[in-house]
């Protein structure tokens, strides 16, 4: 079943940079969908289009429509609040908040309003261990987060995210400054995660794209060339373009 | 061995380059600890018990100076509570809320601006502004007002610089997990700024500790017999003070008028201290 369907969107910044370009497509519940191409493509600027979050940045124009549960949340009137408690970001390098492990992780839940401990105390148990993390904090939940190792850091991030429940998670390439093992564990909570996920994800490489896609999206230049599953797509993809970047003849 | 001239040649060079930045290193620390020392030196012979804790007499040539310690300290907290507030959420609309346009250019030139007027300017707009317009009278409440105004511009710069030195992606990830604008400021960004905020305004507030003009004809007086009783009160202040015995009373003990500098002078360096305590402490935890 489609969670989301983006409909003829584009996008263009003001200062001229990435854009979109008529985008169309469907992303699939529990699954976990891989946005790929080379840099400049339109693949993050589609993440922050799915959360909001490019209500931060200068945009100049923006057209078409992104349903999630049949609502358009490019509408004026939503609730972006609200929508970015249901549409959690996982960014390219880990941001701890200057705060403790566990202040990190209920710091969305906070704001929501939640104010029991024992719903709080549950939160932070649930997600660490669903982000494979926390056999090796439970015991400091009340350091600063600043103090793990940057793999560490980016599996809380992903817990805090995880937190606040969310129904689609978004991975702007999580893994980008980690070393093998720590993205082997954090490829390994994506697995994990789409059972009650949607995961969209912005992988770092095209191997990883390979490794972990149900659904695979080939963007160039802000242009959606090739889309459908995973295997297929990168084992037999129909589009020339989508083959040379694959096979590394570009980007 | 043309190289091992020219390479021998540029270090000689590089050490005199060393030698004199040192030197002016050491030539802008010779006024301050100079000037501290000869007024240690001149006025700690008057500092005793009496002097902190007495009311002068004899035409001030004898006794303490305690309320113009008291004045200082009133006029202090009197512009803390109106630049303070005041400062940090100006500076919060510039770097959080304020989009770049000529709005805001304006508001920034107008505060650059305000830090340039000579404190006697302050000191006549005050007059006329709250002394005789709002009828505040020559009174502690007039002062701090044209006091803060005077402040207001240094503290809200270096509010705003501690502000936009908080990383960028705190906010963007705070937001990305439900928070509005404001909550990601009350939260994260302010408490992030806050000792850069604090080393700010003391030293705003150090400045108006020690100024004369703007006092002048707005709340200073040349002598009470008793403390200020409340905000509508003249006092008597450090500075002021200090003017008043050295060129108004004839016949003025030396030792008095050093005493009241050094008196001044700690006022003003134990804030300064504070200062730097805060951001170096705050410097040694912070982890971005």
């Amino acid at each position: 079943m489609n969670k989301i369907i983006i409909e003829n969107l584009s996008l263009q910044y003001s200062d001229g940079t990435e854009s979109l370009r008529d985008v169309s497509m469907g992303i699939r519940q529990n699954a976990v969908t891989v946005l790929f191409g080379p840099a400049g493509g339109g693949k993050s600027t589609l993440l922050r289009c799915l959360n909001r979050l490019n209500d931060l940045t200068e945009v100049k124009a923006s057209t078409g429509r992104i349903m999630i549960d049949g609502e358009n949340i490019l509408d004026p009137k939503t609730d972006v609040i609200a929508l970015r408690r249901k549409v959690g970001m996982v960014f390219a390098r880990p941001v701890p908040l200057p705060l403790s492990i566990r202040e990190n992780i209920i710091y969305g839940l906070e704001l929501a309003g939640e104010k029991r401990k024992s719903k709080l105390d549950e939160a932070v148990e649930r997600s660490l261990k669903l982000s494979a993390i926390w056999d090796e904090v439970k015991d400091r939940l009340e350091e600063p987060a600043i103090a793990l190792s940057g793999g560490q850091q980016q599996r809380i991030c992903l817990a805090r995210v995880l937190a606040l429940q969310p129904e689609i998670v978004l991975l702007d390439e999580p893994t980008s400054g980690l070393d093998p093992i720590s993205t082997g564990k954090v490829e390994a909570a994506l697995a994990e995660l789409k059972k009650e996920y949607t995961v969209i994800l912005v992988p770092h490489s095209v191997q990883q794209a390979a490794r972990t896609a149900d659904h695979a999206a080939f963007f160039l230049t802000g242009e959606l060339i090739e889309y459908g599953d995973g295997k297929t797509l990168f084992t037999n993809p129909k589009q020339k373009r989508t083959e040379d970047y694959i096979m590394g003849r570009f980007g | 061995m043309m190289t091992r001239f020219l390479s021998r040649n540029r270090h000689t060079v590089q050490r005199l380059g060393f030698s004199a930045i040192t030197l002016v290193a050491v030539v802008t620390v010779i006024p301050i600890v100079g000037t501290i020392i000869f007024i240690l030196f001149k006025g700690g012979s008057a500092i005793s018990l009496e002097f902190l804790s007495g009311f002068p007499h004899d035409g001030m040539r004898a006794g303490g100076i305690l309320p113009a310690i008291i004045g200082t300290l009133y006029l202090t907290l009197g512009t803390a509570v109106f630049s303070v507030p005041l400062g940090i959420a100006a500076a919060i609309y510039l770097s959080e809320y304020a989009k770049d346009n000529q709005w805001t250019r304006l508001i920034r030139i107008a505060i650059i601006n305000l830090a340039g007027i000579p404190s006697v300017v302050y000191g006549l707009f005050g007059l006329g502004l709250f002394v005789l317009f709002l009828q505040f009278g020559t009174s502690i409440l007039a002062a701090s007002l044209t006091l803060s105004i005077m402040t207001l511009p240094v503290i809200i710069s270096t509010s705003e610089e501690a502000l936009r030195a908080v990383p960028q992606s705190f906010r963007t990830v705070s937001i990305s997990l439900g928070a509005t604008r404001w909550q990601t400021i009350s939260r994260i960004i302010l408490k992030e700024a806050l000792p850069g905020i604090l080393t700010g305004v003391i030293l705003g507030l150090e400045r108006a500790a020690g100024e004369t003009a703007p006092i002048l004809f707005t709340g200073a007086a040349f002598f009470l017999p008793r403390l200020p009783q409340s905000p509508f009160d003249a006092t008597m202040a450090l500075p002021y003070h200090l003017f008043v015995i050295s060129t108004q009373v004839p016949e003025m003990p030396i030792q008095i008028q050093y005493g009241t500098a050094l008196v001044l002078l700690v006022f003003v360096l134990t804030m300064n201290v504070i200062a730097t305590v805060i951001r170096s402490r705050a410097r040694a935890k912070r982890q971005w």
